[in-house]
């Protein structure tokens, strides 16, 4: 018996009992699209927070003060403390103690409520120094970024995001409202009057929240005005911009150490935390891929119901069959050829399945990124891998009820009515 | 109790009595043929010790009440089963020591099975049906549907070939399946009461085309239990508690 008559005949024993064998399709085709959407979604989270902390800036460094002790002995987190200062970022901006770092900028910052005539909006106030543009990999796109000049001065000036300044102007630069550019415009920040003086150029949203959504002001001005803690050179983070990609550890190593000389604190000690971007990317990337190991494992979990429902349905299906298998049998059917015909119908309902799940979650991966607003990655290789699994689970669910079948005796099998 | 001599068909060639203008040759050969089921603890002698030959072109009918051994007998003679002792030559070949495999080659290549309830697929054309043991010959396409086409043509039912069988009546679905024994050109066409599920009228349709087939040089064994089929037959093999008990010409 040739392939083609094969794969006819188990087409045509399909086809008789459609409804069934729709619905036993129906558990492949959910399963397949269930992992194929859920590891979609975890590899299109993930190249979203790699893209993401990669817009952070190249070379980049993050001190973070350490945990601060209580007086109860109370350990706090991670920030918790405040233990940075300009002053650390003075000596690690000096280019003779720590040749590979190449720009340094502490930043201090908090959420604030920013008015503009009746525009009412909360941001995130940033207190920094000129230098953040460059280690934070930004551009203004329109006015200026504030100087050193401005920061010495403790000049009231400002620089917005693109979503703050259409959130109090209704426009984000260029005009608009009768022309009137923010820049230039008053805003109040946590109850101090400063002048924007420039817009950033959009940067989009980022695991961190929307990077367009700030109010950058000098550091100086920022610690007089609307620091709330008691030390005014006390900064929440330094960002330190290393001179190249391969001189970043030679800069992790200078950082750690001038800073370690700065406190007089020992590693054992150590009252701030150093972290790379890689580091950064490579949490967040541990983060993202157990979240989708565990969905796509309950995922799987459905795919294999789904191929339990294929065993389930052939098994009812060669019980059903027995007097059709007795005549295939003694019309001069081998068991070879009656087993591969149960195969070939077991793989095509897998097969079927996944061809119909692979289309919904292409559909899936097309439409749900505009509902839930995260990417769905479907590789050629994922969409590949879905067919073979497909037809692997229909012939793995095939083998026990094919073989039922091949080893029906013809006499039995003619004799049942 | 065996009867050789009545056995050997009406012209045994070894006697040298009257013989055939050309001498046919042994198409079935069964010698001591025993079947022993397993029940349980308890054996069952569902044959016990069986001689039959059958000459080519030879029409014959296997009677006895149910429970006598015939359809035992009619599995072995269609090779759907292989005795426990005894030997069983078909066409010369012998068949009681072969596996699975080749006994559905045998069964493809040289039987032609006709059932009392047709076992003709539902899903199937009476075309498609008929096509079935060419399918298992490895018969091509074209080929096929000719050949299938020929032996719907041969039982009067040219007209009928893309019918279901629940679109045909009892005696044109036993037509269809007489038309799938003959497609193979098989050495035996086995009948396992082929008028079990037959009005009157159908019987003696199917039973003129046994008539025929006969008159064509076609060996025929029909499995009855009814005296007016086994009448049609040259011969008639009456079976009691698994042995021949009587045979007649």
């Amino acid at each position: 018996m040739s392939w083609l008559e094969t794969v006819r005949t188990a087409y045509g024993a399909l086809r008789t009992r459609r409804m069934r064998s729709l619905l036993t399709v129906l558990g492949i085709l959910i399963g397949i699209a269930a992992v194929m959407l859920t590891v979609g979604l975890g590899q299109g989270a993930q190249s979203k927070v790699t893209d993401q902390i990669n817009k952070l800036g190249s070379n980049l460094l993050i001190v973070t003060p350490g945990s601060a002790t209580s007086s109860a002995g109370v350990r706090g987190g991670r920030g918790t403390a405040t233990t940075l200062t300009m002053d650390d970022a003075a000596v690690l901006a000096d280019p003779v103690a720590a040749p590979d770092i190449a720009r340094v900028a502490p930043t201090s910052q908090s959420s604030l409520s920013v008015l503009a005539g009746t525009a009412n909006w909360t941001t995130t106030a940033v207190g920094t120094t000129p230098e953040w543009v460059q280690v934070r990999a930004r551009s203004v796109s329109e006015g200026r970024f504030f100087t050193a000049a401005e920061v010495a001065a403790e000049s009231p000036v400002v620089v917005l995001g693109q979503t703050t300044a259409t959130q109090l102007f209704g426009v984000s630069s260029g005009g608009g409202l009768g022309g009137r550019s923010p820049v230039g415009q008053l805003v109040t920040l946590g109850g101090q009057n400063l002048t924007v003086i420039g817009l950033l150029t959009a940067e989009g949203s980022t695991a961190g929240g929307d990077q367009d959504d700030l109010a950058v002001l000098p550091q100086s001005t920022y610690a007089s005005r609307l620091s709330t803690t008691a030390n005014p050179r006390a900064v929440s983070t330094i960002y330190i911009e290393g001179r190249d990609q391969a001189s970043l550890s030679a800069a992790y190593q200078q950082t750690t150490k001038i800073l370690l000389a700065a406190h007089g604190v020992t590693a054992a000690t150590m009252d701030f935390s150093v972290s790379s971007q890689q580091a950064i990317v490579e949490s967040a990337t541990t983060i993202t891929r157990v979240l989708t190991v565990l969905l796509a494992g309950i995922a799987a979990i459905s795919l294999l119901v789904g191929g339990i429902g294929v065993m389930n349905i052939m098994l009812v299906s060669v019980t059903e069959r027995v007097r059709e298998i007795g005549l295939r049998k003694a019309l001069g059917a081998t068991p070879s050829v009656i087993l591969r015909q149960f195969l070939v119908e077991a793989s095509m309902l897998g097969l079927v399945g996944g061809v119909a799940g692979l289309a919904l979650g292409l559909l899936g991966a097309a439409v749900l990124p505009g509902w839930i607003g995260q990417p769905v990655t479907i590789s050629p290789l994922a969409a590949g891998a879905a067919l073979g699994v497909s037809l692997a689970i229909g012939i793995g669910a095939g083998v026990y009820p094919a073989s039922r079948a091949a080893r029906l005796a013809p006499i039995e099998a003619l004799r049942s009515e | 109790m065996t009867l050789p001599e009545a056995i050997f068909g009406d012209q045994p060639a070894y006697q040298g009595v009257a013989p055939d203008p050309e001498p046919r040759e042994v198409l079935l050969d069964l010698r001591g043929v025993r079947k022993t089921y397993q029940s349980g603890s308890l054996q069952v002698d569902a044959v016990r010790g069986i001689d039959l030959q059958v000459l080519a072109g030879d029409y014959v009918a296997i009677m006895g009440p149910s429970g006598s051994g015939k359809s035992t007998l009619m599995h072995i003679i269609g090779c759907l089963d292989v005795p426990t002792a005894g030997s069983y030559r078909l066409a010369g070949v012998d068949v009681a020591g072969m596996g699975e495999q080749e006994l559905a080659h045998v069964r493809n290549q040289r039987i032609g099975f006709v059932f009392q309830s047709f076992n003709l697929l539902p899903g199937l054309t009476a075309q498609r049906n008929v096509e079935l043991p060419l399918v298992y010959a490895g018969v091509s396409g074209p080929e096929r549907r000719a050949r299938a086409r020929a032996a719907l043509d041969r039982v009067g039912l040219a007209d009928r070939v893309d019918h279901r069988p629940n679109e045909l009546s009892g005696g044109q679905q036993q037509r269809v399946s007489v038309a799938r024994a003959l497609v193979t050109e098989p050495d035996l066409i086995l009948a396992d009461e082929p008028t079990g599920n037959l009005d009157s009228a159908s019987t003696a349709e199917v039973l003129a085309l046994f008539g025929d087939l006969h008159d064509q040089g076609r060996t025929i064994v029909i499995i009855t239990h009814e005296h007016d089929v086994a009448d049609q037959a040259r011969r008639v093999v009456v079976m009691r508690d698994g042995a021949i008990s009587e045979v007649r010409v």
